[in-house]
């Protein structure tokens, strides 16, 4: 009695440390958020205009078994439901990562559970498989503070990246940007909220590299839009904050859409995903269903709290992980570089 | 009562487990290897060797620190999260202290420190009293000549322990001469099983507000608190 469930549920705890939000979640076969806790320590880095590593990984260690102790209370179940533990493995700020992996494996050891090793980008996708089924092949675009890549996906779990960017992440350049135009961190919602009042009225470069590449590179169009702000303080003319706001926002959105319909219909897919923190910016939102709409390539865009980094996304990429039969040793590190694969 | 005693404050990583007064096992290496990677299969073989199940544990004792930052959390974290899912308590003690009970015979000043860069120690200055180890001023983060400075007024026999003797040995000889006392290397690493002693004698805190011990501010920190003062002097 007990052993044998007579469901064919399966409960997986996820853990995301990779950054600046230590996040725990339980999700339900791999689709339905049972308890998703975030504590965001955005308040402690915003005086030092960014994150900063060591800040983050002690409020992580602060906060670990906080949050844990948060979303297994609000799940309503005991550890005898829970069927492995998931955690982001990287990429991520190593010393950020190491909180939630030994927090892991500590569960792992003391509760006997299988444990998986997570891609914080495969977690990111699976973000939107909590709002609706896949359906493959699929492309993914992720745009976040650390990555912009495009990603093909023929089935769950398999992972190809057809593009990626070569210098800045789309998000840093964001970041980048709205330093040069002082505004508070984070800087992404504040450069589209001010794209939202301008009007685009320079026109910044594009960079679409060569004819058949999905790669991306933005650190051409920070340094014009760096320049052109310094070119125009020196000959004493003013730019409207919010324009140049616009005009920047164009550009890294134009190539974005662009590049993601391109590999739509080339690659035949089925759906297309939009993942990462930047999916939040409506800039990006509107154009991109814009030219989805004339297609029959349906868009998912995930709500906005499940762009932003949490554990969900993790249970919900590790539950597909953990179904095909991965598994981590309590050796398991935190990898700041690890490839999707 | 099982206890089982984490510590990966700094090079040397120990795991030991003691049931009431007793020793049962121990594990130590002082290799410059990836605490991350080995914590929780040294516990786990550990444990295999004296046949226990982690249900079996009774109460978790972590060195908190001063030491590597990265160190300390990994094994905070470790044990914090077990302490909280196996329903158990837990004891956070100075990785300063764990090293001065090497001095366990010693009758006078014991000063244990740890390397700290750029001229600091992490340090603190103990002493047996009545069968117990006690903290006789507070732990500092200090300039290690200033802080040689003060034991030489003090005029009297210190034992000197630390992982990162080599560094120093020099400079506390030229400061204390025959009143420094510095044992062979083993005697300068710190010993899971003196860390589960150590716990043992300590009620248990609150697991999640269980903090590191860092003696000192991030360096982002300090220097936004110095840009603040800066400003207001300046305003
Ligand atoms: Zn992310």
């Amino acid at each position: 009695m007990g052993e044998f469930s007579m469901t064919n549920e399966t409960y997986i705890l996820g853990i995301e440390t990779s950054c600046d939000e230590t996040a725990v979640a339980i999700v339900k076969n791999g689709t339905e958020v049972i308890s998703n806790v975030v504590a965001s320590q955005i308040d402690s880095h915003k005086r030092f205009g960014g994150v900063v590593p060591e800040i983050a990984s002690r409020h992580h260690v602060e906060q670990i078994t906080v949050v844990l102790e948060e979303a297994l209370t609000e799940s309503g179940l005991n550890w005898e439901d829970i069927h492995a533990i998931t955690v982001t493995e990287g990429p991520g700020l190593v010393g950020a990562l190491l909180i939630g992996v030994n927090a892991a494996k500590a569960i792992s050891f003391a509760k006997q559970k299988p444990l998986v090793g997570v891609h914080h980008i495969a977690g990111h996708i699976y973000a939107n498989r909590l709002e609706q089924e896949f359906d493959f092949p699929l492309l993914a675009l992720i745009v976040s503070g650390g990555h912009t890549e495009l990603v093909l996906m023929k089935e769950h779990g398999s992972y190809e990246v057809i593009g990626e960017t070569r210098d800045d992440a789309a998000g840093e350049a964001y970041d980048k940007v709205a330093r040069m135009l002082e505004l508070p961190y984070p800087g992404g919602p504040q450069i589209d909220r001010l794209a939202s009042e301008g009007e685009v009225t320079i026109d910044f470069p594009r960079a679409w590299l060569e004819e058949d590449s999905y790669d991306f590179s933005f650190s051409g169009l920070k340094s014009a839009v760096i320049n052109k702000i310094h070119n125009a303080k020196q000959r004493g003319e003013t730019l409207k904050n919010e324009d140049i706001a616009a005009s920047f926002q164009a550009s890294v959105v134009d190539v974005l859409s662009t590049k993601t319909l391109k590999a739509a219909k080339q690659y035949n897919v089925k759906q297309v995903i939009v993942a990462g923190g930047v999916a939040a910016n409506n800039g990006l939102r509107t154009v991109l269903k814009e030219k989805f709409s004339s297609t029959n390539i349906p868009l998912l865009i995930p709500p906005l709290h499940l762009c932003t980094d949490n554990a969900a996304m993790i249970a919900a990429a590790g539950t597909i992980a953990y179904e095909k039969g991965a598994r981590s040793g309590l050796d398991l590190n935190g990898n700041p570089s690890l490839l999707l694969k | 009562m099982y206890i089982l005693a984490i510590d990966t404050s700094n090079q040397v990583l120990g795991v030991a487990i003691m049931k009431n007064d007793e020793l049962v096992g121990e594990v130590i290496t002082n290799v410059a290897k990836n605490h991350s990677v080995r914590l929780m299969p040294a516990i786990d073989r550990l444990m295999n060797e004296v046949n226990m199940t982690p249900d079996q544990i009774e109460k978790i004792v972590v060195a908190k620190g001063p030491g590597s930052y990265t160190g300390v959390r990994i094994g905070l974290t470790t044990a914090k999260t077990l302490a909280w899912t196996l329903n158990i308590p837990i004891v956070g003690v100075s990785s300063l202290e764990v090293l001065a009970y090497q001095g366990r015979f010693f009758e006078s000043y014991i000063c244990p420190f740890f390397d700290a860069r750029r001229g600091l120690v992490f340090t603190g200055l103990y002493k047996w009293k009545e069968n117990k180890l006690q903290l006789v001023g507070e732990e500092c983060n200090m300039l290690f000549e200033e802080w040689l400075d003060t034991l030489v007024n003090k005029n009297e026999k210190v034992l000197f322990l630390s992982p990162d003797m080599n560094k120093h040995y020099e400079m506390i000889k030229a400061k204390l001469g025959d009143l420094a006392i510095i044992p062979e290397n083993m005697y300068q690493i710190a010993k899971p099983s003196h860390l589960a002693l150590a716990g043992s004698h300590y009620e248990a805190e609150d697991t999640h507000a269980l903090a590191p011990n860092y003696l000192r501010l991030a360096e982002a920190e300090d220097k936004w608190l110095k840009a603040q003062k800066g400003k207001s002097k300046n305003a």
